[in-house]
């Protein structure tokens, strides 16, 4: 393997790495407050790219408007889902609030596929914001910076939030322990919904910003990044957002780095996520920056 | 406990009746089974994917079907009519259209893009004695060892030899890199015949510089192309669904590539073109081409497509839907009658059959051997570029 | 003895003889078409029952049934197809020869099936075991998918993405209803033995269970594999009845009806996962309607494709939301009930039935 070669990889492992940090941020905050996989998670990056693709062919808006009226239903649509689909069985047996997570993220796919066709549509690439860089003889997108770039912003701003704001700290409450931060006068439901809507959002983003990378939508196309995301959201310690970055890279360059040296395996590079996955469960749960969970009685 | 009653007695009640219904719907087909052997309708199933990830291809293929049928809706003086199902892109969905469709009564069945659920139908048809021609189920495993599947399509052996033929005699390739999509038996089929081929033509068995792999539904093929470029192959063959193989094109591009990148028949969609139709240097096989019709079939076929659909673009995919039907409804003619036996040996006879796709004779296994069109992407067009014969 | 334990011997012998002509009866009177969807039913209640011995009865919310269907039903297929179909079918990569002149009859194919899906289980449970919940979801769920990376890449086994095609072809009811009447006798069986107790306590409470001498591990694993073993056998069935099999079929919205036919039944409950087994098979089929054009009051309604998962989805969102019980809760269908409604042999035994 060539230098060029070798940093092209690392430049393909950044652009990728960027992308799952970005979305699984949105897992671990999710995660941490209501400790069940929303699956829908993966489904929301479909509707945003959706909502963004309409808005800027059908409605003609500016890409930007139409980002953000995106990012706006996304999130509407993630708290309705807690409200409708999870708040009711929030003291029901765990499995049942799982399945019907499930049922949630099956609801939206067929439910794209109904709306919108199950056949992929290309997404706009605004020119101002997407082109091609070379540097010596490495080519990578301009989103190879600006996703880096936007989830170390977003990544700073989550922080704020939930270090220095009340809703933050009731946050931390809630993730702690339910049950003594509802008798602390917290409101639960507030901060869930509160979660839900941060997190969705941050779907959004990472749902546009992966169209943008990857420009074809499909109802189908959440599944993939959400199971790979909410494994680096598992890497990296659920529950902590600087995990959550760290794990998407590590998971991103692994993958790219698998291919690069391996060649023959990259047949295998799907199987490459999920066996990581399971090592990390089984040898640190924790994750590389979470604590470790004792379990409760 | 109230309750839980009155869910038992709930569960007792719907399953009774969906029990009736599931019979009660059973009874109805058997009967009009019956009554379309003396009525004067005769029916031709169709069963394509028409939702799922094939659904794209099915419903081009059900466009040129439904053409046909509007143009030719008469044969032996009787009224034909389409039964249509879905197979879902499912393989057990497949075999249950078309179990379905034998129980419709239906004389001929078309069927499927996607040589998997061809697979899956064919052994249901085969049981039944009802003949089935496909339209372009492309891995030759669909058609051997069953005597009553045939297809008006070429298959991946040949599709995967012409390309190689155009990559080292007409492109001037000494190297190739393959990029194939180990989930499809579509693209390993025609990695592997190319793969042969572009050995023997070269005389070198290490042409083939580098062979990377990647999973349907992947987006991300940045790291399989670094490697091919870190081998700087004369071309690259990337045989695969359009979809993937849209963002793997203009990705290469990219990432710099400048090598020809070839393909098969799968690319020819709007999909396809939408996203790489500015890029230069892509080249794919397929069955049929718009601007240079080989038979007058053709012409009628092109005439009529424009008129009926008017906002798409003429594709293969309905090209060899059309052929289906008229092959169907030339087999019923030969065969004088609707027995499934004789329209089945009529079938096998089929030897220079004019289609729209071309001149169509069938092989012992009932594959068809017939010219191969070659095009490329031109200024945002599927750009005829090269006719090649099976004999060659 | 006394009347009631009689009565019931007898119904219980009379319902197998009636099944039994009424499958023999239907073999011969019923249309292919209908066989089909019968025999299909046979194997999601095959499926529903399994899952649900692990999700409904043992707590362990796994999803990855489709992995050991895949792997049953490559083992029942490689076992039972003959030399020349396997030298036709492997054209890309002849078959490894240890393989190759391998032809069993349907049967004991079919049971290997299940034991070599068990011993995947085994192999995926160990580790995948000692997690709960949400992890064991998305790990089991992660190991279905490397199982099926794997029979997608190693093509001199299993002819990768190519399929297998050609399998012996089994039609009538009474093979699948056999395995599937068989299947539901040992899994009501176990339920009712001392493990089904531990399963069951291991459900309701683990630590509780653990206290009271119950061994959570091994009983996790034995529920898991047992599973594992069924989920085999329904994948080889899968393989007689379609005779062509690839790695595609196997993908997780597979598991995704099943667990469907778990839930819409009810999570702990046999008798309904056959029912609901049935119903969602029939219904699948009976729903296309949904999906095709038609004229209602003149109003032509173009046909929308999809619309029938929607639906699924749906009817599993509304039974977990509101009927959290499903149609049978965790209670099972038996004869006293039956007794007693109509009046038999009154009561006589109530105190230790």
């Amino acid at each position: 393997m060539t230098l060029e070669t070798f940093l092209q990889n690392i430049a393909n492992g950044i652009s990728l790495g960027s992308l799952y940090a970005l979305i699984a941020i949105g897992y671990t905050m999710v995660y941490g407050i209501i400790r069940l996989i929303n699956f829908a998670h993966a489904d929301l990056l479909m509707v945003a790219s959706y909502a963004a693709f309409y808005g800027i062919l059908i409605f003609a808006l500016p890409w930007w408007l139409s980002f953000l009226l995106a990012i706006l239903l996304t999130t509407i649509l993630g708290m309705s889902i807690e409200k409708i689909a999870y708040r009711p069985l929030r003291d029901a047996p765990r499995i049942s609030a799982l399945i019907s997570a499930i049922g949630v993220s099956f609801l939206l796919q067929n439910l794209g596929i109904v709306l919108v066709g199950a056949s992929p549509k290309p997404f706009p690439r605004p020119e101002n914001l997407v082109w091609n860089i070379h540097l010596g003889g490495i080519s990578f997108l301009s989103l190879a910076v600006i996703i880096p770039l936007i989830t170390l912003v977003l990544l700073a701003a989550v922080n704020l939030v939930v270090n220095k704001t009340n809703i933050g700290i009731a946050m931390r409450a809630v993730s702690r322990d339910f049950e003594t931060a509802s008798l602390m006068a917290v409101d639960v439901n507030k901060v869930v919904v509160t979660t839900f809507a941060v997190g969705s959002g941050l779907a959004a983003v990472g749902g546009i910003m992966w169209s943008l990378q990857y420009p074809q939508i499909d109802p189908l196309m959440g599944v993939f990044p959400g199971l790979k995301c909410f494994i680096a959201a598992v890497m990296g310690g659920i529950g902590s957002v600087p995990g959550a970055m760290v794990g998407g890279f590590l998971l991103g360059m692994g993958e790219v780095m698998l291919v690069g040296f391996m060649p023959d395996l990259s047949g295998y590079r799907d199987a490459f996520a999920f066996v990581v996955l399971i090592l990390i469960l089984l040898f640190k749960p924790g994750g590389i920056l979470g604590e470790h969970v004792v379990e409760k009685v | 406990m109230k309750v839980r009653k009155f869910l038992a007695l709930m569960a007792a009640v719907l399953l009774a009746a969906v029990a009736l219904v599931g019979c009660g719907g059973g009874g109805e087909k058997a009967s009009s089974e019956d009554a379309a052997k003396d009525s004067d309708v005769i029916k031709i199933g169709v069963y394509e994917p028409l939702t799922g990830i094939n659904a794209a291809g099915g419903e081009m293929t059900l466009d040129g079907i439904e053409l046909a049928n509007k143009l030719y809706p008469e044969v032996l003086g009787k009224k034909v009519e389409l039964v249509v199902a879905d197979n879902k892109s499912e393989k057990q969905e497949a075999a249950n259209a078309v179990a379905r469709l034998v129980n419709e009564g239906v004389d001929v069945i078309i069927g499927s893009y996607g040589s998997s659920l061809s697979m899956a139908g064919g052994p249901v048809a085969e049981e039944a004695g009802v003949p089935v021609i496909g339209c372009s189920p492309t891995n030759p495993l669909v058609t051997k060892g069953n005597d009553y599947y045939f297809r008006v399509c070429f298959i991946d052996p040949f599709q995967g030899t012409v390309m190689a033929n155009y990559a080292v005699n007409t492109l001037g390739a000494k190297t190739a890199a393959i990029i194939q999509d180990v989930q499809q038996d579509y693209s390993v089929g025609l990695s592997k015949y190319f793969e042969e081929s572009f050995k023997e033509l070269t005389g070198d068995e290490n042409a083939i510089v580098a062979k990377v792999n990647y999973n349907t539904g992947d987006k991300d093929f940045s790291a399989q192309l670094t490697e091919v470029k870190d081998k700087n192959p004369d071309v690259i063959f990337a045989p695969g669904n359009f979809t993937e193989c849209g963002i793997l094109v203009e990705r290469a591009r990219e990432l710099g590539i400048k090598a020809p990148i070839l393909g098969g028949d799968t690319w020819e969609a709007k999909e396809f073109l939408n996203r790489v139709g500015d890029l230069e240097d892509i080249y794919f096989s397929t069955h049929f081409t718009a601007e240079e019709p080989v038979t007058e079939v053709s012409e009628t076929f092109l005439n009529e497509f424009k008129k009926e659909y008017p906002d798409k673009q003429v594709n293969a995919f309905a090209a060899l839907g059309f052929d289906s039907y008229l092959l169907a409804l030339d087999a019923i003619e030969r065969a004088g009658s609707t027995d499934h036996e004789k329209i089945k040996e009529e079938l096998a006879k089929t030897s220079g059959f004019k289609g729209a796709t071309g001149i169509i004779t069938l092989d012992e296994n009932g594959d068809a051997t017939k010219t191969a069109i070659i095009k490329k992407v031109e200024d945002g067009k599927f750009v005829y570029e090269a006719k090649v014969d099976p004999q060659n | 003895m006394d009347g009631r334990k009689n009565i019931k011997i007898a119904l219980n012998i009379a319902t197998l003889l009636v099944t039994a002509v009424f499958l023999y009866w239907g073999d011969s009177v019923l249309s292919p078409f209908q066989k089909r969807i019968l025999n299909l039913a046979a194997i999601f209640v095959i499926l529903g029952a399994s899952m649900n011995l692990v999700v409904g009865f043992t707590g362990m919310f796994s999803l990855g049934h489709s992995g050991f269907m895949c792997v049953g039903a490559y083992t029942a297929a490689i076992l039972t197809m003959s030399p020349e179909s396997k030298e036709l079918i492997y054209y890309m990569e002849p078959i490894v020869p240890w393989l190759k002149n391998i032809e069993w009859p349907i049967i004991p194919a079919t049971i290997m099936g299940g034991i070599i899906a068990a011993v995947f289980g085994i192999l995926v449970g160990f580790p995948a075991l000692r997690l709960r919940d949400d992890y064991l979801a998305i790990a089991t769920l992660g190991f279905a998918e490397i199982i099926r990376i794997i029979v997608t890449n190693t093509i001199s086994i299993t002819n990768g993405a190519l399929g297998l095609k050609n399998i012996p072809s089994e039609k009538s009811l009474l093979f699948y209803w056999s395995f599937c009447i068989i299947t539901i006798i040992i899994l009501k069986n176990l339920i009712n033995s001392s493990w089904g107790y531990a399963f069951k306590a291991i459900r309701d409470n683990e630590i509780a269970a653990e206290a009271m001498g119950v061994s959570v591990f091994k009983h996790k694993m034995l529920s898991f594999t047992i599973g594992a073993f069924f989920a085999g056998i329904a994948g080889a069935l899968m393989a007689f009845l379609i005779t062509s099999i690839d790695p595609t079929m196997f993908r997780f919205l597979f598991t995704f009806q099943i667990l469907l036919i778990v839930v819409l039944g009810g999570m702990g409950s046999l008798t309904g996962s056959v029912i609901a087994g049935i119903i969602i098979t029939i219904a699948m089929e009976w729903l296309r309607f949904v999906e095709r054009p038609m004229t209602i009051l003149g109003m032509d309604i173009p046909g929308i494709p999809g619309m029938r998962m929607v639906i699924f989805a749906i009817l599993l969102l509304v039974v977990v939301l509101f009927y959290r019980q499903g149609l049978m809760g965790t209670k099972e269908f038996n004869w006293d009930w039956l007794l007693d409604k109509l009046g038999l042999a009154r009561n006589r035994e109530r105190g230790i039935s």
